[in-house]
Order: C-alpha cells, then structure tokens, then sequence
C-alpha cells in the first residue's frame, strides 16, 4: 500500500497550484535539508519529466527552495522562498535535464556547504506524497511518511546489528529496514523507519560507533 | 500491513456486516494504521474541512491567477444564480461555483486542501458545501463527508492512481468527482452500496479523460474541469439515491482506469505536450507565459 493515510487523500493543506508539482516539490526539499542536518549554503536543482518542463507556471522552484529553508507544504513563506534564501544566505540554480526517469516528477537535489555535500533524489508521486529513491549514490525507498535514520557506514560484519542494538537499548523499534551498497566491503547505507521521531542524543551514539560514517534522520 | 480494505468490496462489505457508515470504516482504519486517538484524527480532519470552507469564501470574492489566465468566474456563477435563471437547477451552479471558487484559490497560489490532489481540490467542497444547504448536516456529518471521500480515494490511489502524470485528468478530477458522489450519498441517508454504485457511475462517465493543461499550469482546462465534475459527482448520486446501479462493478471501472491511464500516451499525461496544451491558442499562451515573461503578454493576446 503507497497511500496509508486518510489525510494522504484528504490533504494536505498546501500553497497551490499542483499537490505533486508544488507540495511534493516542498517535502523533497525538506527531505533533502533533515538528511543534510542543517541549513545548507548553496543547492543544484536538476528538474527532471514534468518537473523540468513546467516548474515555473507551477512554483516547483520557489517551493523546494522553501523546503530547504525548512517551509511545510502550508507554509505561506514559500511564495517569498526566493527573498528568503537570499537573506539566509542559500545560493541556488535550477538546472532542467532532457533525460528520462523512472517517474515524471523527479528531482535531483545536490546541496552543500563549506562542511559536506549531499545528493538526494525525491520523487512526487502524486498528491502531495513522495518518495525519496537515492541518497548520495544509493538506491532505496523512503516514503518521508515515517519518521526515518539513515546511516552511512563501512560495509564491515557487526555494523548493522551495533546500529540495531543501539536502537533498542533506547527502546526505539524499528518498521522497516533496507540496507544497500554500491559495492562489497566499501561504503554502505541502512535506512530504517521507525515508530516514533528519536532525540538527537541517539543519533549523536549511533555516531560513536565504530564504522558509522555519518547519521541522519527524518522526522514526521 | 493489515488494513480493514483493500477495494470498494471490502470497503462495502464491512460497513454492511458492522451495520456502519462507510466514514466510519475509513476513521477506524486510520486509527489502526496511525496509533493515533480518534480525538486527534477528527481535529485534523475538522482544520482540513475549515480551510476548504476558507478557500471557497475567498473564491466567491473573486481571485486572480499569477499568469492572468483564471480567475473571477466563481463570481461570474454566483451573480447569474442570483439572478434566478440557472437552468439546470441553483444546488448543482452553487456546487459548480464553490469547485471554482477553490481552484481559481490554488491557481493563485492560495491555501488550499488537496483533495485528492491541488488540481483537483474544487471537487469535494464545492458539492459539500452546496449540498450543505439542503441537507443542514452537523459539523460532525460534515467532517464525515470527508472520511467517506477519503475512504474511496484510498483504494483509488492503491489500486490505480490519483496523480494526472500517472493517470490522465480522470485519475483527478475523476477520481475526486467520485469520491464527491459517494460523500454525498452516505450524508443524504444512502446505503453503503449506493455510496459504491454513485462513485461508480461517476467515475465511468469520467474514464479516458487527458491531463492536457496550457503551459503546464493547473489553470486551463483544470479549473473547467473541476466545475464538470462537480455536476457529475451530483448526477450520479441522485442515480445511486434513486436505485441506480452500475453495470460493472465498481472496483473493476477503478481497474478500467488504471489500465486506460497505463496505455495512454504520455503527451497526454500533464506533460503539455498533447490535447488542449497543443492546440494553436494553448501553444500561444504557453510561449507567452514561459519564454516573454507572463501577464502583459498574455493580456496582449486577448
């Protein structure tokens, strides 16, 4: 089942004009800001489908721009996104690519700042709703509905049970779980949804952990 | 996940056996899917119902697209019924105007509730809040419309599709116009059956519709097209109240979308590209907007 929710149907309150093109572009940016952690300074928007050929008319620009200065769907701010990034000191550049992908509503969000950078592919898949299917490289689902980690780390044996017994000595049960890799032995990301949105001190352990490389998280 | 329905049959059929409102199975759902209280789920749904009700106020005064191209006709159809001409009847233009009032909202940027998607946001509150003044529902009943919507757009986006790149205009507008219908059975005292005939009937008359719109944008023919399917989700659920019934059962015209929607081709699939976005004035206006910056040559078109 994609859609879970009622108010995945009726919903969400949102700045017009289009749920997929406007609030789906809004969540993939916000997506994109909670897994970088914090606000970045500059962003390559690579528009991709329907995304790339009719962004301005639908406010897909201003709206993912508003995202990444952490605006919700309903937020009014979005109109303004554009002055607002300015003044928090976000550099953009819209960048509509010809080529074709799984899903017509695709966004390639490349974000950054003196610290790190980060590559994060959203997909609006209709009302309102997205998924997120590559981080940084690596293919995955992630919905944004649940709250979510994610955990970049050495392809190394023990990591994932750490990284689950940690979760469970905060009593945080885990939904779902998905763990991939580019290739053997090197570099690997688990995404785990789970219940309920967890404190930063959590995230700061998993971080401890031998092999962990980097830890973000959704919340909802 | 275990949920309490995966199609209108089951939908249908736990409603019947329980002796329950199909809203009421869609509540007990999200209940059991969310952990959330029943409390908490009705406020949520109670803020949704109070900015669809703001969104048609703001309508009915007259708004204006960025591009120029919507805007002001909510008011236009509330001026003509006041003039007591209509002819297809006050309850059904009342409902066509409140579904523009919406969309010319969303079209200009405003706050709006997606139901089930921006573009097609007029469907639901525009028939709701005609059929409000004949039926005086409670806020309660109101809020149930709502579910009732809800727990058909459910199957729809799982077994189909409610998104207009994925499915065409009909998995929108059609989609909403028969959520609309089966919500206005259930409040006017129908059956749970009835709710499935009138979204059945619905949905059939809206099948193979494109998502066509001028330069992309979620005004030309969207806004129109929200109107028409107002007016039907009203048809078909005085069809169902008078004992209609659908030939095909409900969730096979659901399936009948899905495969239309899958062998469409994708000019027709909000893409601009296709239909109405193609025709010389849609191209035109298209250029205008995207390529000489917008209002003053669009204006200087017409």
């Amino acid at each position: 089942m994609k859609f879970t929710s009622v108010f995945d149907i009726i919903g969400p309150v949102m700045i017009g004009p289009s749920s997929s093109h406007t609030a789906g572009a809004a969540r993939i940016g916000r997506v994109a800001r909670d897994l970088f952690g914090r606000q970045p300074k500059w962003a390559k928007i690579h528009l991709y489908g329907s995304f790339a050929e009719t962004y301005r008319g639908h406010g897909t620009d201003v709206a993912i721009v508003g995202g990444l200065l952490n605006y919700d769907t309903f937020d009014d701010r979005i109109k303004t996104a554009f002055e607002d990034a300015k003044k928090a000191g976000l550099e953009y550049e819209f960048i509509p690519e010809t080529a074709n992908t799984e899903h017509p509503n695709t966004a390639r969000l490349v974000i950054g700042d003196d610290e790190g950078e980060m590559s994060v592919v959203g997909i609006s898949i209709g009302g309102g709703k997205i998924e997120v299917s590559e981080v940084n490289g690596f293919k995955l689902r992630l919905t944004g509905g649940m709250p979510a980690i994610l955990v970049v780390h050495d392809d190394r044996a023990g990591c994932i049970a750490n990284v689950a017994n940690c979760l469970a000595m905060h009593e945080v049960n885990i939904g779902h779980m998905e763990v991939s890799r580019i290739e053997r032995g090197l570099t690997a990301l688990m995404v785990i949804e789970i219940d309920q949105n967890i404190e930063d001190k959590v995230l700061q352990q998993i971080s401890l952990i031998p092999h962990i490389t980097k830890v973000s998280k959704i919340n909802n | 996940m275990d949920v309490l329905f995966h199609n209108v049959r089951e939908l249908v059929e736990r409603a019947e056996q329980e002796g329950k409102l199909i809203s009421e199975i869609m509540i007990e759902q999200e209940i059991l899917i969310t952990g959330r209280t029943r409390e908490e789920i009705i406020q949520q749904m109670d803020r949704n119902l109070t900015v669809m009700e703001e969104a048609i106020e703001r309508g009915l005064q007259g708004v204006q697209s960025v591009t120029g191209l919507t805007g002001g006709d909510a008011v236009l159809l509330q001026n003509y019924i006041k003039q007591g001409k209509s002819l297809a009847g006050d309850l059904l233009l009342d409902a066509v105007s409140k579904a523009v009032a919406t969309n010319e909202v969303n079209a200009a940027m405003g706050t709006i509730c997606a139901t089930p998607t921006a573009g097609s946001a007029g469907v639901v509150p525009g028939t709701l809040f005609a059929v409000k003044n004949k039926l005086n529902p409670t806020r309660e009943q109101m809020i149930r419309y709502l579910f009732t919507s809800g727990a058909f757009g459910f199957v729809v986006a799982n077994n189909a599709s409610i998104s207009g790149a994925a499915g065409g205009c009909q998995a929108e507008v059609g989609s909403a116009a028969g959520m609309a219908a089966a919500a206005i059975v259930e409040m006017a005292g129908g059956t749970p059956q009835q709710c499935s005939e009138a979204f059945a009937i619905t949905l059939k008359n809206m099948l193979g519709l494109v998502c066509d719109p001028v330069a992309g944008l979620v005004e030309v023919p969207c806004v129109k097209r929200n109107a028409m399917g107002a007016s039907n989700s009203l048809v078909a659920a005085d069809m169902a109240l008078a004992g209609v019934t659908s030939r095909i059962p409900c969730d096979e015209v659901i399936g009948a979308m899905y495969r239309i929607g899958q062998s469409m081709s994708p000019n027709l699939k909000e893409t601009a590209r296709g239909g109405l976005a193609a025709t010389p004035t849609g191209k035109a206006i298209s250029k205008a907007i995207l390529e000489n910056g917008g209002l003053q040559s669009i204006k200087a078109l017409q």
